[in-house]
């Protein structure tokens, strides 16, 4: 017993290195997407913020849908998504207030690179996607009401298709990287955007080519929106406006505008106004 | 074939330089790991002792239950303890969700059940004889209790190894109530599943080869302490 009591009291040491301190007040929490944190892009900015301000943003990563509902429940200070409708019906319903336009990147729609449906050279992503339908191709949805998914659901509609339930639309309900493999081990076409796209296609070793981009409909809009402190009284209201200012500031544009990825790809296009 | 081996080699070099970082999310794993553990074996031994050596009503319909809940989920757990930790939730004014305490919380849920029922087990499975003696020798039902839980201590030890296993191989309910953030409640379970999402299958790959050794040297300790036990037992 007394060897017994040796590991436990040497565990119990153990543990005591690491503070259980929850987060002090110069931390923020910001609940995002997928696509900026697997880019790189908040790996880059948010030590230029930190140093200048001593505030330490805390990036809770998930779908668009997730990052907004964590918002709504006072789970996060700072939502920045791209999801521009959600986004604006959020602040109307008082869950949000200080809505901006902070950058762009835009969809693309990928496919396998011999382009079995022959969608190459084609201009509206809509009549695309319709093209996609009817030659039996696979098309893989992250169906995770993500901002992507949503932008996806929208172009079907227009395309006057409903995908849902249908042989060869295949839901997965996983993150952009993720469904982008899965399309390419399925031989499927998918909407992806064109930060991940470039980032990950030649990491991940992918056998698919960029089908169809420059269609208006594909612009995706990155916004940022402070959680309304007289909803929730505990968001640090003050730290928040901070990180907002700073993103629409000419130093935030900036450093959005230099971020590259590992291949020296640029992929957002800072547009504040 | 080729990338399980780099996976290996790499988790070689990983350990061998031993980045601070990693040095971080190894020991905020152990300690959230450890001291859901801790707390899952203050509330859960006494309780299997307890329904061990005790008769009361609907004991059996107890027993199911508890078994029934050494399964659960972590997912489920998770989004159970976010729903309570939320801002919206019943216990959101603590200010917990996205912290190591939402883990451990969430990590003892799942370590309670197991410690519980499988200390249940070990106490029942004491023989009859030294509870009986211990009470004709005059002993109070509390020294009793404590008699049969030291004569079933390894199979407790067991039953805390069992439940060690469980938390710290579970990345479902850390992931929704700790958020996953880099430097704060990043730990190595949660790391591999980013990775993987971002495609690093070879570092996901070694952080798992770094788990295992981890997971066998803390077994191991524990082995040989049973052992040791059970040898002096046996005297």
């Amino acid at each position: 017993m007394r060897l017994l009591k040796a590991v436990l009291l040497s565990v119990l040491m153990l543990l005591s290195l690491v503070p259980l301190s929850s987060a002090d007040s110069t931390r923020i929490r910001c609940a995002s997407t997928t696509s900026t944190q697997n880019s790189g892009l908040f790996d880059f900015i948010l030590p230029l913020f930190e140093k200048k301000t001593g505030i330490k943003v805390d990036v809770v990563a998930v779908g668009t849908g997730a990052a907004i509902e964590i918002g709504k429940r006072g789970d996060a200070d700072v939502v920045f998504v791209h999801a521009k409708e959600q986004e604006l019906k959020a602040v109307e319903e008082g869950f949000f207030i200080n809505r901006h336009d902070v950058m762009y990147n835009d969809f693309v729609l990928i496919g396998p690179s011999n382009d079995p449906a022959k969608v190459k050279g084609m201009k509206s992503a809509a009549d695309a996607l319709k093209k996609i339908a009817e030659s039996g191709s696979l098309f893989v949805s992250r169906g995770d009401k993500s901002g992507t998914h949503t932008r996806e659901l929208s172009l079907w509609k227009k395309a006057g298709r409903e995908p849902v339930g249908q042989k060869w639309y295949l839901e997965v309900g996983q993150g952009m990287e993720k469904t982008q493999r899965i399309a390419d081990e399925k031989r499927a076409y998918t909407l992806t955007d064109r930060g991940t796209w470039l980032a990950t296609k030649d990491k991940d070793k992918l056998d698919m080519a960029l089908v169809l981009e420059g269609d208006p409909t594909l612009f995706n809009q990155y916004g940022v929106m402070a959680v309304n402190p007289e909803r929730f009284k505990t968001v640090k209201r003050k730290e928040a406006m901070e990180f907002v200012n700073w993103l629409l500031s000419q130093e935030g544009q900036a450093a959005i505008a230099s971020f590259r990825d590992k291949n020296g790809n640029r992929l957002f296009v800072p547009n504040a106004k | 074939m080729n990338l399980l081996i780099d996976g290996f080699k790499s988790a070689f070099f990983l350990i061998l330089h031993l980045y601070p970082e990693l040095w971080n999310i190894i020991l905020l794993s152990l300690m959230v790991s450890g001291t859901a553990l801790v707390a899952a074996t203050i509330l859960g031994l006494p309780l299997g002792a307890v329904i061990g050596l005790k008769r009361f009503r609907g004991k059996s319909i107890f027993i199911s239950a508890m078994n029934t809940f050494m399964g659960l989920p972590p997912v489920v757990v998770g989004l159970f303890v976010y729903l309570l930790l939320s801002r919206s939730g019943p216990l959101g004014f603590m200010g917990l969700l996205y912290t190591p305490s939402a883990m451990i919380i969430a990590q003892t849920v799942l370590a309670f059940p197991i410690v519980a029922a499988l200390c249940h087990s070990a106490v029942v499975h004491v023989d009859p004889i030294i509870r009986q003696a211990a009470a004709t020798l005059g002993a109070t039902p509390c020294q009793v209790t404590i008699k049969v839980i030291r004569e079933a201590r390894y199979g407790i030890l067991s039953a805390i190894i069992t439940a060690f296993g469980r938390v710290m191989a579970e990345v479902g309910a850390i992931l929704i109530v700790g958020g996953n953030i880099a430097g704060y409640t990043r730990v190595m379970t949660t790391t591999i599943a980013l990775e993987t999402d971002k495609g690093n299958f070879e570092l996901a790959l070694a952080l798992g080869v770094i788990l295992l050794v981890i997971s066998l040297v803390i077994n191991a300790i524990l082995h040989i302490v049973q052992r040791k036990g059970m040898m002096e037992a046996g005297r």
